[in-house]
């Protein structure tokens, strides 16, 4: 069977990304199977079903076998998995949480995925986000769900420097977003003549 | 020549560099560490422009952003209005001109980058003289997150500006020394140049730093010019310093007259001599200091003019070893020159009686009345201020939450008490972290000062020059004086909020830094009563000028705005569409072919859909999934109509209400399983609805088991429209049968391509047969391409929103916002069949029953058919009635309501319209008229459906 | 820019709020009973004090929930924020 070209949002950003030096890296996330999970009164030995322990800490995310597990409100989780496809995905959690009054939608390509790492990520990121990104205060295993730029955003520390976070966009931000990015790091990019 | 006045040594000026540039066209020099008032007092211009009322002549008043007068304009390298020349740093190349009171806007784009920085810190210290470094200090020792600003181009504040000593040595060596601790720490952020303009709640203080503007042309352009800095702190430290205060008299607004503190600052700081021949005038012991400097620098002081009847006595005997008198129980009462000070008149004062006045030459006449301590970032955090009377100034009240003033800004006026209020307030800002002050946080001693006489509270000399007060200047920017508060005073004004409204006092860019407490001592002599009762006017945001391009920051130009985009965007830019804008969706609006404009692109892309078949990117269509086992729950109480009756495989149009029954959206609805529905919305209403469900479901409704969740961008909706579009499905889709029994209008049916879950549903938004093809974004561009691709035998033409919007009007279906707006119903769109009855209650339902809405005159939509086949009425035109006779009823003409929507029709072969009309339905087949360029032109109402109303098309 | 404190994410900026006007209006339960004017006052009347108010709020750019606060309108000060399912808090 012919396979069905798949087109990332920012593929026309992809080689101005390349040519980033490493205080400032930007890479696109691969496509990942991602599905936003409700639980609402579904009981605990129902989750642990799941195969995943959600995180309860609000602003919080843990790395699962495959992807990686996102708490985006009090009942309301980002579930990723690199080894599924977005419909298996939904159809397993589905099958759990359903009966009990649960949901799991797909929404594999609402956002996309950006990684930034280096030394300066984030001085880029202060340009846009009010949060404390310090790494005392954000470090590895925080996420916040808030504003980047004009952007919402979901925003992951990937370590415990600062030098390391991924951004999750809706799709349709992410030209926008990816403009925002390469105009903050501006500074850190140009080297004077 | 130049440079007559700079002294032979002295000033942190390099003067191994020379810097050239040009005020008014003259060409001059100064160094760097110039400002470019320093550089032209260097060269003995004191003169900077005229007044702005009365063109007097007008110069350097004080030495930074409290200086009423210098404003100029830059010209060169980039135009830039209104700076103070105090606060412009020299750079070579630079281009000014003196400006009366008004500048002029660039007529060239600012190709100068602008940004913000977010930045959470403990503790943020605004000041870096002796008081805010001893805070920083104390606060990074204690190993706390520390930010220190302060808005001059080198740390120091007050210190560069005297001769103190500090543990023996300049105290310019201590401020070295903890400037270079402090960039040893690594968390602290000092920031010179960076002046904070606004402290608001939460420790949330702006700050703008100015980053290139002293390099000029030089500076690099991928750096900002300036930034903002939004910091937010746990605890603010406001060590701002104070502001010297004028003493009003006679034309005391001559070049050459300025405050005794500025004299200092630019004999210390710039080597500038800012005169030959100096008179002193004062209140207080601090001008002593500037009488005494200038005179080791070798200017002629001919006399220290104090208004206390003692004088300073301690001062006394330098000032006799240096030779300069001392002339206690004086004042000055007035000035002669024009281009600048030749004499001041000085006149003995006793009881409030000024004696008869004998002329003094000078060619510089310090001014001092006292210090007002900086209170604006206080005051605007919402502190209260309290009056002095012994300083006659405002001082800070009780700390507000996480804000405190220490130094001069808290009243402090003493060296070794300003360190000391520095340390204190940093410490009570490490307590509440809490954090332990470091073991050793010693700071340097200061020698002790002698015992201050105290200071004498003046506002202004009595006039005896005849001019009655109004030559006796309270703002000069805004040629104010006190003939002026005297007048408010007599026109019954007796809020001091209301004086400055009617004088403009404090109204200029230094927003009455100099003018502001006279104009409250002067009113409050004028009325009688104490200054405390006349307060002072309220100080906001910015303490100084904020160019528009700094606060904008980087959200200019295509960033101005997120534009979203779809999947497909790439294919619309390759295939020349011209975009508009949808809320922050940029979406094509047609594609026109060569030659082609709106008008004749739409026309035939809208022909092209009616003939054959047409496709448009829907995907900005909101998609929210809804999904629990009380989904139909939900849905039938949010929407209008029935939605739990709706069979899996089918879609429903609905409408949602407010809870006033007015329409806030619409669209269709899909059910995908027993306990989930795909609900679409209008582009616009996306984030809307899904907030309005949520909020129902969180605050109203917790015991539904239901989840909605937006799923706007996971799939792309492509609409494939017209006749051939069955023959266009077929094709690209070979395992769905298109067959109209088998896939019949309203219903949807799930099929794959090449292994990928697509979507189709036959939902039709022009009347045609349609079918909406919905897939994972990830694939968007694929299948859009095999939809083109296998439409090209039947010409599938690509058609924009405007298209879009002319078939769905010719069909009467309403743009949700467009052809309403808040106060329309289902009923007034003619929708009363989406409205059910069997349902006990929905959102809205109960104000169907208010007599407002079943009012049979409100508006309703119809259609609008310009009598004469021509004309394209503009949407918003209003509609009227004339009289039987054909005569338009007197004014007010009574409006009937107006178009809502109006397009070309290919298929009517004329201009129609949508409008709503008072008792619209009623009217079908009437005549009404739209006031039109002066001209009436007749509309027949017709229904709001005007093309195929018995719906023939849809099934193909 | 204040801070408004939502009760899963802590301090956050204000402009990541919405204001969701008084709280503790709940929808009539059975609308139809209600006189014209019972049910306009439900739709159209709300309280407007000055000093303490109950009112509704949303992290909208946050983690999307309502929440009710009580806030003085006078100083804007947040006395306190509180979750849908929690009784209005007793201030001092």
């Amino acid at each position: 069977m012919a396979e069905l070209l798949r087109t990332h949002p920012l593929e026309a950003w992809t080689d101005t990304f390349a040519v980033l030096p490493a205080a400032v890296g930007i890479t696109v996330e691969p496509f990942v199977a991602m599905a936003d999970v409700r639980l609402g009164a579904v009981a605990p030995d129902v989750q642990a079903r799941l195969g995943v322990d959600l995180p309860t800490v609000p602003n919080t995310w843990v790395p699962t076998g495959d992807g990686r597990a996102i708490w985006l409100g009090p009942d309301e989780w980002l579930l990723t998995s690199t080894a599924e496809t977005p419909e298996a995905l939904e159809d397993r959690l589905r099958a759990v949480l359903v009966p009990h009054g649960g949901a799991a939608v797909d929404v594999s390509a609402q956002r996309i995925g950006l990684r930034l790492t280096g030394e300066r990520v984030r001085d880029v990121l202060a340009r846009g986000c009010a949060l404390d990104l310090h790494p005392r205060v954000f470090g590895w295993g925080a996420c916040a769900q808030t504003t980047l730029g004009l952007a919402g955003v979901v925003l992951l520390a990937l370590s415990d420097d600062g030098s390391d976070h991924v951004v999750l966009v809706r799709s349709s931000f992410a030209g926008y977003l990816a403009d925002w990015l390469l105009d903050a790091a501006l500074e850190f990019t140009t080297t004077e003549q | 020549m130049t440079s007559t006045y700079r002294t032979a040594e002295g000033g942190r000026i390099d003067r191994s560099t020379t810097l050239g540039f040009t005020f008014d066209g003259e060409v001059l020099t100064g160094h760097p560490g110039d400002t470019l008032a320093s550089a032209l007092l260097a060269a003995g211009r004191h003169s900077i422009a005229t007044s702005v009322k009365l063109g007097r002549p007008r110069g350097v008043a004080g030495a930074w952003a409290e200086d009423p007068c210098g404003l100029v304009q830059i010209e060169e390298p980039f135009p830039e209005p209104m700076l103070l020349a105090t606060t412009v740093e020299l750079f070579d190349g630079l281009a000014a001109h003196g400006l009366p009171g008004q500048g002029r806007l660039a007529d060239v784009p600012d190709s100068a980058r602008y940004d913000a920085v977010h930045h959470h810190v403990d503790v943020l210290v605004i000041g870096a003289g002796p008081a805010g470094l001893a805070a920083a200090l104390t606060a990074a020792r204690a190993g706390a997150r520390v930010a220190l600003v302060d808005e001059q181009s080198e740390a120091g504040g007050s210190l560069l500006s005297g001769t103190d000593q500090l543990d023996g040595v300049p105290a310019t060596a201590w401020v070295e020394a903890a400037v270079q601790e402090l960039a040893g720490s690594p968390e602290v952020l000092h920031l010179q140049r960076t002046t904070a303009f606004g402290s608001y709640d939460d420790g949330f203080v702006l700050a703008l730093e100015r980053r290139t503007d002293h390099l000029g042309g030089a500076a690099p352009e991928h750096l900002s010019r300036q930034r903002v800095w939004r910091l937010r702190a746990r605890s603010v430290v406001v060590a701002t310093g104070a502001h010297e205060r004028p003493v009003v008299f006679a034309d005391n607004d001559r070049p050459g007259i300025m405050l005794a503190g500025a004299a200092r600052t630019f004999l210390h700081r710039y080597g500038v001599l800012p005169g030959r021949e100096a008179v002193v005038f004062t209140t207080n012991d601090s001008a002593y200091d500037a009488a005494l400097d200038l005179s080791r620098a070798g200017v002629r002081v001919q006399a220290v003019v104090d208004a206390r009847p003692d004088g300073a006595p301690h001062r006394r005997a330098e000032c006799d070893d240096a030779g300069i008198p001392v002339l206690p129980g004086s004042v000055v009462t007035g000035t002669r020159g024009v281009e600048r000070v030749t004499h001041a008149l000085v006149a003995p004062l006793a009881g409030g009686q000024v004696g008869p006045s004998s002329a003094v030459a000078c060619d510089l006449l310090l001014v001092s009345g006292g210090w007002n301590p900086a209170v604006h970032l206080y005051s605007q955090a919402r502190g209260r201020l309290r009056y002095d009377d012994e300083l006659g100034a405002f001082l800070p009240g009780d700390d507000v939450d996480g804000l405190a003033a220490a130094g001069a800004a808290a009243g402090v006026t003493d060296l070794a008490g300003c360190l000391a209020d520095g340390q204190r307030v940093a410490r009570a800002a490490l307590a509440s972290l809490p954090l332990e002050p470091a073991a050793d946080d010693r700071l340097p001693s200061a020698p002790e000062s002698g015992t201050p006489a105290a200071p004498m509270v003046l506002w202004r000399v009595p006039d005896t020059s005849g001019a009655e007060g109004t030559t006796s200047f309270v703002d000069l920017q805004r040629d104010a004086t006190v003939a002026d508060i005297a007048r408010a005073v007599g026109a019954g004004l007796r809020s001091i909020e209301h004086v400055k409204r009617y004088t403009t006092i404090g109204t200029a860019h230094d927003q009455g830094k100099t003018s502001g407490v006279l104009t409250s001592g002067i009113t409050a002599e004028l009325l009688g009563v104490p200054v405390r009762a006349t307060g002072t006017t309220t100080f906001r945001p910015p303490y100084t000028p904020v160019s528009f391009a700094a606060l904008a920051g980087r959200d200019r130009g295509r960033l101005f705005d997120p534009e979203r985009v779809t999947a497909v965007h790439g294919w619309h830019v390759a295939q020349g569409a011209v975009f508009e804008d949808v809320g922050q969706w940029v979406r094509p609006r047609y594609y026109p072919q060569p030659g082609e404009d709106m008008d004749a692109a739409v026309l035939r892309e809208c022909a092209a859909v009616r003939s054959s078949v047409g496709i448009l990117d829907g995907s900005t269509l909101g998609k929210i999934d809804v999904q629990g086992p009380d989904a139909a729950v939900l849905l039938d109480r949010v929407y209008t109509n029935l939605m739990s009756s709706l069979e899996v495989g089918s879609v429903r149009y609905g409408v949602m209400c407010g809870v006033d029954g007015m329409v806030i959206d619409d669209g269709t609805v899909l059910r995908l399983a027993e306990d989930r529905f795909l609900a679409l919305t209008t582009t616009g209403g996306a984030a809307k609805v899904l907030d309005w469900m949520e909020e129902w479901v969180q605050t109203e409704w917790p015991e539904l088991r239901v989840h909605c969740t937006s799923v706007t961008e996971q799939w792309v909706t492509f609409p494939v429209v017209g006749p051939r579009s069955r023959d266009v499905i077929g094709a690209v889709f070979p395992g769905v049968d298109v067959a109209n029994e088998a896939f019949p209008f309203m219903a949807w049916r799930d099929t794959t391509l090449d292994g990928v879950p697509v979507r189709l549903a036959r939902i039709s938004f022009s009347g045609e047969l349609a079918y909406e093809v919905y897939v994972n974004a990830w694939y968007a561009t694929a299948v859009w391409t095999r939809l083109i691709d296998a439409g090209r035998r039947f010409g599938i033409t690509p058609y924009g929103t405007e298209t879009m919007h002319v078939l769905r009007a010719e069909k009467g279906y309403p743009i949700i916002g467009q052809d309403t707006d808040g106060t329309v119903t289902p009923h007034d769109l003619g929708m009363a069949w989406a409205v059910s009855k069997k349902k006990p209650d929905f959102i809205g339902k109960r104000s169907f029953a208010r007599p407002a809405n079943t009012d049979p005159r409100r508006k309703q939509l119809v259609g609008l058919l310009p009598t004469d086949g021509r004309t394209v009425l503009p949407e918003g035109s209003q509609i009227v009635e004339l009289h039987p006779d054909g005569v338009l009823p007197p004014p007010p003409v009574p409006m009937l309501g107006h178009v809502t929507s109006s397009y070309r029709s290919a298929e009517l072969g004329r201009p129609f319209a949508l409008a709503l009309v008072r008792a619209g339905r009623s009217r079908i087949g009437e005549t009404l008229h739209v006031p039109l360029a002066g001209s009436l032109v007749p509309v027949e109402v017709t229904a709001s459906v005007l093309v195929d109303p018995e719906g023939a098309r849809r099934d193909g | 820019m204040q801070l408004i404190a939502c009760p899963w994410c802590g301090p956050r900026e204000e402009v990541e709020f919405s204001y969701g006007g008084q709280a503790h209006v709940p929808h009539p339960a059975a609308p139809a009973d209600l006189s014209d004017e019972e049910w306009a006052h439900y739709v159209f009347f709300r309280a407007n004090p000055k000093g303490r108010f109950a009112e509704r709020w949303n992290h909208s750019a946050g983690c999307r929930r309502w929440f009710n606060a009580v806030r003085d309108t006078a100083t804007y000060r947040f006395e306190a924020v509180y979750r849908l399912d929690e009784p209005r808090p007793v201030t001092p």
